[in-house]
């Protein structure tokens, strides 16, 4: 009787009857090339030859061998020889020995189970969530803390601030920002004129978009769209320097070498960011301006001297100092929670990336909380 | 230098340069199907910078090589994904994904080029895992949750998994202790006795030049200086060849003065 399963070119194992056992003849390549179709070759083979009792798997012919081939011949070894049965390897190379002997080595029973899915992980999920809501705060908090101790140490030593590094950063988060935030806040300005006095035509109040410009881009629309851009170029570029440098163990070493990460990095970050915000502030601001100015002139014929009159009118001193103060207050909001984030990454490039995301989402949310509380404070002292 | 019969590395006259400063110069280097060759040279010579440059993550600036016969410059894409399958790779700093855990980083060039069951994938796994020496229980482990030398055995069990037919090995027994190296090599020699293995081995490790390489060659000034048998190496009146075969460590670990 001599059954044969063969494939072209490829491993075959073939069943002799040998008196009362069975002999599994194995020939050609037993490689990785071949795995798919091997693993079928003794999927096929165990099945059959299970009602058999001593049965030996005979080697001889195995052209080439690797661990893949090792391994099935192995596993066949071991499924053959459960029950009583007895299993013996015959007719291996001396070469190849020793890389059976490599993989009888291994143990089957070692495989950690997979953890499924059930209807406990998303609701166990929303719970950690929450949970992490506050532990958000808490860190919030506590770096806010550490900040102040760094800026009180540089109060007392004021040679232990980071000129350069701070230089450093406020080139990178001001100097380089100028001209996209100047053209975005340009554009926005443009829009919101033309929306104005779309709008304002139908009631014959053309004139009074000069009023909502002004109030609007003084007050709000300067200061959150500089935070939001901000948050979106320097704030994940804080996190994702922090949490690389964080991944590589550079600020363990800082550490051991007896520099606080606060004072080395964090201070002259947060101190960049404060300052910059601000100069933006004013910049996007004027630029919205000269940009709805442009639009009244050209789209609603407001000529520039009109424009520039009844700007005067509408708008007092306190509506830019609203919005000038609100600034650095954004600006510290969005250090803060970039630097968290970045300190909370861990070994990954996948955390860096979760961690770059939350502080770019997280930023933009507690900036705007911020406004809305600005505008019940400001409203309380009547300005 | 011997030419070789059959050659599978093949690097002719390469220059590699950084900026203003020649890494390689003119570097000519066999090595033959079968052998493992001890790579060695002082720090900075540029040895990291050879393999990356056969492999082709580094440009040279002129120069040819040939692995397997093929030149990777003139071979077409599906020619080059033929001879990536063909060859492992373990890097210095072991490169192994951040974001996936042992068994994802092992069977990740497996399942690219096999389709195999989850169960034979999970039991290559293992057996891979074990002939590096670790124990089966890292394997949903991420790797910064490995000491240093997990790492390196995991990235190593990373460069066997498809049984290439050539490994570069870049510092291998570096970060392991002394009994883990001593079986690494023992591990080598395994693999080239049955698989028929080719391994460039970039080494700083004495006992494994002694124990595991069939041949050394040494870089410097941006050329192989030498080349052959460990003996040859030791016979080389060359100053550095000298101090590294014939000093304080060297003895020690040949027990002889
Ligand atoms: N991307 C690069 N840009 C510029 N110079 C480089 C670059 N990569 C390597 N070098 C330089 O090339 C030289 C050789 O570096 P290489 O990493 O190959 O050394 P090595 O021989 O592997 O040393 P070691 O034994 O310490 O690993 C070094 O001087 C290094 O500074
Ligand atoms: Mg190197």
């Amino acid at each position: 009787m001599t059954q044969q399963i063969a494939l072209e070119g490829g491993p075959s194992l073939e069943r002799i009857a040998r008196g009362e056992g069975l002999a599994l003849c194995a020939s050609g390549s037993w490689t990785a090339r071949f795995a798919p179709a091997l693993e079928r070759l003794v999927a096929e083979a165990e099945q059959i030859a299970d009602s058999k009792p001593n049965v030996s798997i005979d080697v001889s012919g195995i052209a080439r061998l690797d661990t893949f081939g090792a391994w099935l011949i192995e596993r066949l070894r071991r499924n053959l020889g459960q029950d009583g049965a007895e299993a013996r390897i015959s007719g291996l190379s001396t070469n190849y020995a020793s890389l059976v002997d490599e993989v009888r080595q291994v143990g089957t029973a070692e495989l950690p189970p997979k953890s499924g899915l059930s209807l406990r992980g998303p609701i166990e999920k929303l719970g950690r969530t929450m949970y992490a809501f506050f532990d958000d705060i808490v860190a919030l908090i506590s770096m806010m803390g550490a900040v102040l101790a760094g800026l009180g140490r540089i109060v007392i030593r004021p040679t232990s601030f980071r000129l350069t590094s701070t230089v450093h950063h406020l080139e990178q988060v001001c100097w380089r920002a100028v001209p996209i935030i100047v053209l975005i806040t340009f554009l926005i300005g443009c829009i919101v004129a033309q929306q104005g006095i779309f709008h304002f035509r139908k009631f014959g109040a053309d004139v009074f978009v000069v009023d909502m410009l002004g109030v609007l881009v003084l007050r709000e629309l300067g200061v959150l769209l500089v935070s939001i851009m901000v948050a979106g170029r320097s704030g994940s570029a804080y996190t994702a320097e922090l949490g690389s440098m964080k991944m590589r163990e550079e600020i363990d070493a800082l550490r051991t070498m007896g520099f606080d990460p606060i004072d080395v990095l964090i201070v002259p970050r947060l101190i960049a960011l404060v300052l910059a915000v601000p100069i933006l502030t004013f910049l996007g601001a004027m630029a919205a301006l000269y940009g709805g100015g442009l639009v009244a002139w050209v789209y609603g014929g407001v000529d520039p001297e009109a424009f520039l009159l009844r700007l005067r009118d509408a708008i007092s001193i306190d509506h830019f100092t609203v919005g000038m103060i609100k600034a650095p207050v954004m600006a510290a909001v969005i250090g803060i929670v970039a630097c968290v984030e970045g300190l909370a990454v861990q070994g990954s490039a996948e955390s860096l990336g979760r961690h770059t995301t939350a502080s770019v989402v997280k930023s933009i949310f507690f900036v705007i909380v911020m406004d809305g509380v600005f505008a019940i404070f400001f409203a309380g002292i009547g300005i | 230098m011997t030419e070789a019969a059959d050659p599978i590395i093949r690097v002719r006259d390469v220059t590699v340069q950084f900026g203003a400063t020649k890494v390689l110069n003119g570097l000519d280097l066999d090595v033959r199907r079968g052998e493992i060759l001890g790579f060695v040279g002082p720090s900075g010579a540029g040895k990291s910078v050879l393999t990356r440059t056969i492999i082709g993550l580094v440009p040279k600036l002129s120069g040819s090589i040939e692995v397997f016969g093929i030149d990777l410059d003139k071979a077409g894409k599906a020619e080059r994904r033929g001879v990536e399958r063909r060859w492992g790779i373990l890097f210095q700093q072991g490169a192994l994904f951040s974001s996936l855990t042992v068994r994802q980083n092992i069977q990740f060039p497996v399942r690219e080029y096999l389709k195999l069951s989850q169960r034979l994938l999970d039991e290559i796994t293992i057996a891979k895992l074990v002939m590096v020496g670790l124990k089966p229980d890292v394997i949903d482990r991420y790797p910064s949750e490995l000491s240093g030398g997990m790492i390196k055995r995991v990235a190593l069990a990373r460069a066997l998994a498809l049984d290439p037919e050539l490994v570069f090995l870049d510092e291998p027994t570096s970060g392991l202790d002394p009994i883990g190296a001593g079986d690494f090599d023992e591990l080598v020699r395994t693999l080239q006795r049955t698989l028929g293995l080719t391994v460039f081995m970039v080494t700083h490790d004495l006992d494994s030049l002694h124990t595991a390489c069939d041949r050394i060659a040494v870089l410097g000034d941006g050329k192989v200086i030498a080349a052959g048998t460990i003996a040859d190496m030791q016979a080389s009146q060359h100053p550095w060849l000298r101090s590294y075969f014939h000093g304080k460590r060297a003895r020690a670990v040949v027990g002889s003065p």
